[in-house]
């Protein structure tokens, strides 16, 4: 168990004044089980980038629009700036970070470089754990039901029809590989 | 012998080889500005109310003021009179500019009451009037521009869509068919007539060959998505023969990179990527020297094919590209500067003319105004294609901006001047759901006569011819209601006023306001 202080804008306006009440949260990231202090006024997205060093997850609008700051809470896709960093007190985080291990990748992962799913890489993140939480709950989806699924991130380079593939192709690789 | 390598072996041109660079991105291992705060650095930072949902009252800033290095502090009541305006997201004059000339293409066609098809047909410059100087003065290189608007035709199934645009019609039903076609001048300078602030358009290239055999080229570009990691890795590869996976892509160290203008209005290839070849050649050049020494041949002798030279006389007796390089640090002839490496800077004597067509075909409901994309077609012909791939992702995109500068994008200023578009949900980007399904064609392909590899610009291309096919769909499916032009974007509302009170909707979309 690691424990992360969380020290908010750092040499900034405003700093962590001592007026400024501090919460302490439990929570799992990727498997790893941290404790961090934090302001009740902080966003996740900024947790996830700034405390825990994790910029694997974007920031593109700060709005909820985009969609590139997209995580796991619970195995649910949250846009993590929208989220406060408080509300994750006991549950369980998974980021673009925990997608592959040491030697393998996600066949998401796979599945983005097979089928060109990606350009610029900035919604590429955000992209990927949405699609996961679609395979997770639905190993063989429609090019709509992926379609659907990722409406709600935006990609300013491909197109979407790449990224629809990639999900697809992942999600035959799943199934192959559960052998169903 | 039989060992003979060929394009697809070495990863070289015309193959659609994966990215290198997606390794890192789909890690989350990309780097981008907002990850990187050096010490030092001009940055904005945005602070929030201590207490989550709190109304804020007044806000104190003479302490942030006072920190040193603070240049700005912004509250929402400065912002207030401050005069701040906001971009699209993909903004470029050629845009307006296609867009209005396409428009007028379809419009003066239907004044005639000639077929759309036909007049483009008719006023296309042909094949063998290239190299054709405008009247603008622009030296357009190549093209075969009635090839490819017969492709185009042929995949939406022109003739048949014609009859059953009559056929439906009959029925109210409204489809429309919309053609638009493209060529612009890409890949800035050359020098005696492109210049930033005095500095001359060309750009360069170094190529370091390692004694294993294995290389780095730096270029003045820099890659933001369009993948030089991987394609300018295959146009080293094409010319040496070294396999494109033996070649690291460095970009973006303004201390290490050679002087270039940079990856902007699709430059890249036409430049950057033409530097390249010309730096791979001085390699080649100084290699067929080593090769000769090796060989104990004069250079007139020897031949060169993918990744080899060898003896024309023998063609048995040759050493490969890798040998040449250990050659060039450890047997070189007498007198020979040691090293195998070196720098090209490209000043391209024209700039590439890249052609394409685009063909939609639309179904709009007469009861709404709401349109929808039944069909895509895209023919590009940008010449040689280095990576068949990243050219059909980067079309692609340009596509979807296309549809979006066409249905939804507009930036809305209330009466007193503010954006009320500053956000996503008031400034639309087409997501998945929305985004139609596009038919692309690559059959068409004409070499740009100057550009070393053949290469033409296409980053821009379907951005800006794109457009125009959209709301010609849209208009062709209103034929015969007395309406000429919808300016974009063709918003349900502006298309369902020009069916009721059939006339024409131009001008800016209105301000919407609370009252």
């Amino acid at each position: 168990m690691t424990t992360i202080v969380y020290e908010d804008q750092e040499g900034q306006a405003g700093g962590n004044g001592e007026d400024i009440p501090v919460r302490r949260i439990k929570f799992t990231v990727n498997g790893e089980k941290k404790i961090a202090e934090v302001e009740p006024r902080l966003l996740l997205a900024h947790l996830i980038r700034r405390g825990l060093g994790l910029t694997g997850t974007h920031m593109g609008c700060d709005t909820t629009n985009c969609g590139a700051c997209t995580v796991l809470v619970d195995g649910r896709p949250v846009k993590s700036c929208t989220m406060l960093a408080v509300q994750v007190d006991g549950r369980e985080i998974s980021t673009v970070e925990g997608m592959a291990t040491a030697s393998e990748l996600h066949p998401l992962q796979e599945g983005f470089k097979e089928e060109h799913g990606l350009q610029c890489g900035f919604c590429t993140p955000g992209m990927m754990m949405a699609a996961k939480a679609l395979l997770d709950e639905n190993p063989d989806p429609t090019e709509e039901d992926v379609r659907w699924a990722l409406s709600g991130n935006l990609c300013r380079c491909t197109g979407y029809q790449n990224i629809v593939k990639s999900v697809l192709w992942a999600a035959a690789k799943l199934r192959s590989e559960s052998g169903s | 012998m039989s060992q003979a390598l060929d394009e697809i072996k070495i990863g070289g041109l015309g193959v659609s080889r994966k990215r290198v660079e997606d390794n890192r991105f789909i890690r989350g291992k990309g780097n981008y500005t907002d990850d990187i705060t050096l010490p030092g650095m001009l940055h904005m930072e945005i602070l929030r109310s201590p207490l989550a949902h709190a109304r804020i009252k007044s806000i104190d800033a003479s302490k942030a003021w006072d920190i040193p290095g603070v240049h700005l502090v912004l509250t929402g009541e400065m912002m207030a009179t401050r005069n701040l305006a906001w971009m699209p997201t993909l903004s470029y004059d050629t845009q307006a500019v296609l867009a209005t000339q396409e428009r007028m293409v379809q419009t003066a066609a239907d004044d005639l009451g000639m077929d759309q098809a036909e007049f483009r047909r008719m006023n296309f410059v042909q094949d063998d009037q290239f190299p054709h100087r405008t009247p603008f003065g622009f030296l357009t290189d190549s093209g075969q521009y009635g090839k490819c608007l017969e492709v185009g035709l042929k995949a939406v199934g022109y003739e048949d869509f014609r009859r059953q645009q009559k056929a439906s019609r009959a029925r109210g039903r409204l489809l429309g068919l919309g053609i638009s076609t493209m060529t612009e001048p890409l890949g800035a300078g050359n020098s005696r007539e492109y210049d930033i602030l005095g500095i001359k358009m060309f750009d360069s290239a170094e190529l370091k060959v390692h004694m294993t055999g294995k290389a780095i080229v730096r270029t003045g570009a820099r890659t933001q998505g369009q993948g030089h990691e991987t394609t300018l890795a295959q146009i080293v590869a094409h010319e040496l023969g070294i396999p494109a996976e033996d070649i690291v892509v460095e970009e973006g160290d303004t201390d290490t990179a050679p002087f270039g203008m940079g990856t902007y209005a699709s430059r890249s290839t036409p430049v950057a990527g033409a530097a390249v070849a010309m730096v791979s050649r001085k390699i080649r050049a100084k290699a067929r020297k080593l090769a000769a020494h090796l060989l104990e041949v004069s250079e007139e002798d020897i031949e060169w094919e993918l990744g080899r030279f060898y003896i024309r006389s023998a063609p048995d007796r040759g050493v490969t590209i890798q040998e040449c390089a250990m050659a060039a640090y450890s047997n070189m002839p007498d007198g020979m500067e040691p090293g195998l490496e070196n720098t090209a800077y490209y000043d391209p004597p024209n700039l590439t003319w890249p052609f394409a067509v685009y063909i939609v075909t639309v179904e709009v409901d007469p009861e709404t105004g709401v349109w929808d994309v039944l069909n895509m077609v895209a023919v590009d012909d940008c010449g040689v294609r280095i990576n068949p791939m990243i050219v059909e992702g980067q079309i692609m995109g340009g596509l979807t901006e296309a549809y979006a500068m066409s249905n939804m994008q507009f930036i809305t200023f209330d009466a007193d001047g503010n954006c009320i578009g500053s956000n996503y949900m008031d400034y639309l980007l087409p997501t998945a759901w929305e985004t139609p399904g596009f038919e692309l064609h690559s059959e068409v392909v004409t070499p740009c006569p100057h550009h070393p590899i053949g290469a033409k610009g296409i980053g821009e291309c379907a951005a800006v011819g794109g457009p125009a096919a959209f709301v010609n769909a849209v208009i062709d499916a209103l034929s015969g209601m007395g309406v000429r032009n919808i300016d974009m974007p063709l918003l349900p509302d502006r298309v369902w006023e020009a069916i009721t009170y059939r006339r024409d909707v131009s001008g800016a979309p209105p301000v919407r306001s609370d009252d």
